[in-house]
């Protein structure tokens, strides 16, 4: 195990996979010779050269749909999308060629790319750069859609999308990138796609989250803890699609409440589809409705403070959660 | 190969001086496609390197695979007609010569990707009219399953990566083919063909853009049947005296037109495109000059209405690639009227078969709608993947 940040750990799946596969490269805006706009993937030009760290101009369908049509020649394409706001301007290439090739095809090809980049608000960027399309790509069959928010899963979450042969987004946090965690050392540490994480054991309710409202979650479980008493489960869905459905439901049939936290919008975000997976397999295992806390339903917005006020906040968390647990606060 | 930077080297303007030159700056330009074919340089292409290796039954051929061509998409048309498949179908009649004059030049490492008007692209590279007329029919022999339909063919063994039903969007894919040759250090070239009215897609130009930037072998063929839809060039683009061909000079890009009418010459032109490719890493816009004979798609009424029956008229009496072709062979004293006959009755005879074999076809059970989407759920055990993938409370069939 070593201390590490959530940025170096992606650098070290990169590295490894680079090294293990001939045919993996990473192709982005500014990734090579500028580090990366985050510096992801700082030091690997220097060290892989041009082969592998391609810079590209700002053509976003350009350089997805480039990476698919690689893809469908056995290349392994990691492509960077400087903020996943951006891949708005490539959308057909990325989820309607990327999704759709192998069934048009009669499974003839497959498409083994990874789109990567950070999908968060709360950075006070304004709405054109705050998105999180999880929601978006996961209603298409043919994507699959992951989620980290330690540095460990970062990792092994990445290690197993480069090597997947489906079309894997990948969608990581700028606020996150400074995180350290625990990460394992073994080159060959994966994390399968569609295994959720219980980060917190608890028996009174199970709070259900994704990205970086799992840290909020995990703050509010503690202060539930401290000042009621209350012990409060937090499940990290860390994918979304594959999404482990079991691990939900056993939460929730163990607590018997459900609250659901995501940075996402809440108009048909992820939790609109766990709340059916619940009221539809847990039903009578359910002691209170199932309640969900999203970013409020706007557009982003710029003003600081306003921002913070906006997204998942570890008190809203809290407040929601005594409420469901008619406890007064 | 990202640092690179292009050559400073200026795209050939073989066309624009070709053409009349008077281009005014104020004045936007009318010409929508090279005029006719001259006998003079249906003999100067006949002397082209490439078509002086063919052989007879080369020649003949050639001949027999653009009637195929016909007789397949005149035997999907009353198969339509009749109500045996469902979407739309956009026939390529008209145009027989460039997927031939193309796809017949192909090596092992050269690949194809088309639009949506893509039979005739399917059956030049080697496809079966049973397993494109069975796609027709949505049936479980189809190339695709009968998942894909008749904008969706696809054959990745031939190096045919589709059939894409979005105008231009198969550009940029096609370019990441020409990338991956490279990269793996192959010799090749991916032939990609767009219509005259995906010129104007963005994702094409960043396409050529970047094959410009990166040395990518890439052969844009534009098929430039004057419309897309029912709107003429005229008033979809705004193009220089050259075509729409000359566009590829804002990107350093070579660039050739060519008669869509004359085997010879998009043989010829193609053959140089093929070269740049494979000897420099280069990539080629050839715009070819053709016709559609039908309307956009069989669902077009209108066709009638944006183009007069004469023009339609003009190019069938004229232009013919079939026809053209034929009297060439004829001339060269490779085939008779009779044996021309006897092509024709026997690729309708295999049209025919071929709906035969798509009628007596089961279509795809409907566990099939299931199947296909992700190579990890196809091949359990391949992957690290665990839960839930599909998000179906009940399927309808159980
Ligand atoms: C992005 C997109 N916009 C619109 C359409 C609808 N559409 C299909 S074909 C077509 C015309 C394209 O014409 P052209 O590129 O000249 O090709 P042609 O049909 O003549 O072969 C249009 C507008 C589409 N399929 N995709
Ligand atoms: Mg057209």
């Amino acid at each position: 195990m070593a201390l590490i940040t959530y940025r170096q750990a992606l650098k070290d799946a990169f590295s490894e996979e680079i090294e293990r596969d001939e045919n993996v490269f990473i192709m982005g805006e500014e990734v090579a010779q500028y580090n990366g706009a985050y510096k992801v993937t700082e030091g690997l030009w220097e060290k892989y050269g041009d082969k592998r760290l391609v810079d590209a101009p700002i053509s976003e369908a350009g350089f997805i749909g480039l990476g698919i049509g690689a893809a469908m020649m056995g290349l392994r394409p990691v492509i960077e999308m400087m903020f996943f706001s951006f891949v708005y301007v490539a959308w057909d290439q990325a989820v309607n060629n990327a999704s759709s090739l192998r069934y048009m095809s009669g499974g003839l090809l497959n498409v083994p790319l990874v789109i990567r980049g950070p999908a968060n608000g709360g950075t006070n960027v304004g709405a054109t750069h705050s998105h999180t399309p999880e929601n978006l790509v996961a209603n298409f069959p043919g994507l699959k859609c992951v989620v980290p928010v330690t540095a460990a899963d970062a990792k092994g979450l990445m290690k197993s999308a480069i090597r997947d042969n489906d079309p894997v987004f990948f969608m990581e946090s700028t606020i996150l990138y400074g995180e350290e965690s625990e990460v394992p050392e073994d080159p060959d540490f994966l994390i399968p796609l569609g295994k959720a994480d219980v980060k917190r054991e608890g028996t009174d309710l199970s709070i259900i989250a994704h990205g970086r409202s799992v840290l909020m979650a995990l703050a509010a479980a503690k202060e539930l803890k401290k000042k009621h008493n209350i012990d409060a489960e937090v499940v990290d869905l860390r994918s979304i699609r594959p999404l482990d459905e079991e691990a939900i439901l056993k939460s929730v049939k163990k607590t018997n409440r459900a609250l659901l936290v995501e940075e996402n919008k809440p108009y048909c975000g992820i939790g609109s589809q766990i709340s059916h997976l619940i009221q539809r397999r847990a039903f009578d295992y359910l002691d209170a409705p199932v309640h969900r806390i999203s970013a409020v339903d706007a557009p982003a917005i710029y003003s600081p403070p306003l921002e913070k006020a906006q997204l998942p906040e570890t008190r809203v968390i809290v407040r929601e959660a005594l409420d469901m647990l008619n406890v007064k606060a | 190969m990202s640092t690179k930077t292009a050559k400073k080297k200026t795209a050939r303007k073989s066309a624009a001086k070709k053409s009349s030159g008077s281009a005014k700056k104020s004045a936007p330009a009318k010409k929508s496609a090279p005029s006719h074919t001259s006998a003079a340089d249906l003999r100067r292409y006949a002397a082209a390197p490439v078509n002086k290796a063919m052989s007879k039954s080369d020649k003949r051929k050639a001949y027999v695979d653009m009637v195929r061509i016909r007789k397949f998409e005149q035997a999907a048309l009353q198969s339509y007609q009749k109500g045996k498949m469902g979407g739309f179908l956009h026939l390529y009649i008209g145009q027989e010569a460039t997927a031939i004059g193309t796809c017949a030049l192909l090596g092992e490492h050269d690949h194809i990707i088309t639009a949506y008007r893509d039979h005739g692209h399917a059956l030049a590279v080697g496809m079966t009219m049973n397993e494109c007329m069975a796609e027709l029919f949505g049936k479980y022999t189809g190339c695709s399953k009968g998942k894909g339909g008749s904008m969706h063919f696809f054959a990745p063994e031939k190096r045919y990566w589709g059939g894409h039903g979005i105008v231009g969007g198969q550009t940029p894919l096609g370019l990441g083919i020409a990338y991956a040759l490279k990269y793996k250090g192959l010799k090749g070239c991916c032939l990609c063909f767009l219509g005259d009215g995906a010129v104007n897609q963005g994702p094409f130009h960043e396409s050529l853009n970047l094959a410009g930037l990166w040395d990518l072998p890439m052969i844009y063929v534009i098929e430039n049947n004057r419309y897309s839809m029912g709107t003429s060039q005229d008033r979809s683009s705004v193009y220089p005296d050259g075509g729409l061909a000359q566009r590829a000079e804002g990107y350093r890009i070579d660039w050739d037109t060519a008669h869509g009418e004359n085997l010879y010459e998009v043989r010829a032109k193609t053959m140089e495109a093929i070269e740049r490719a494979h000897e420099k890493s280069r990539p080629t816009v050839l715009e070819i000059a053709t016709y559609r004979y039908y309307g956009h798609s069989i669902a077009d009424a209108n066709h009638q209405k944006y183009r007069t029956k004469e023009e339609i008229l003009e190019y069938q009496r004229n232009r013919d690639p079939i026809m053209v072709w034929q009297r060439i062979l004829e001339e060269e004293g490779i085939l008779t009227e009779d044996e021309a006959k006897e092509i024709e009755n026997e690729a309708r005879n295999e049209a025919k078969d071929a709906i035969r074999f798509a009628d007596e076809s089961p279509f795809p059970p409907e566990s099939e709608i299931l199947t296909d989407i992700y190579h990890s759920v196809d091949n359990p055990g391949s992957h690290t993947n665990q839960g839930k993938i599909f998000f179906n409370d009940r399927l309808p069939w159980e």
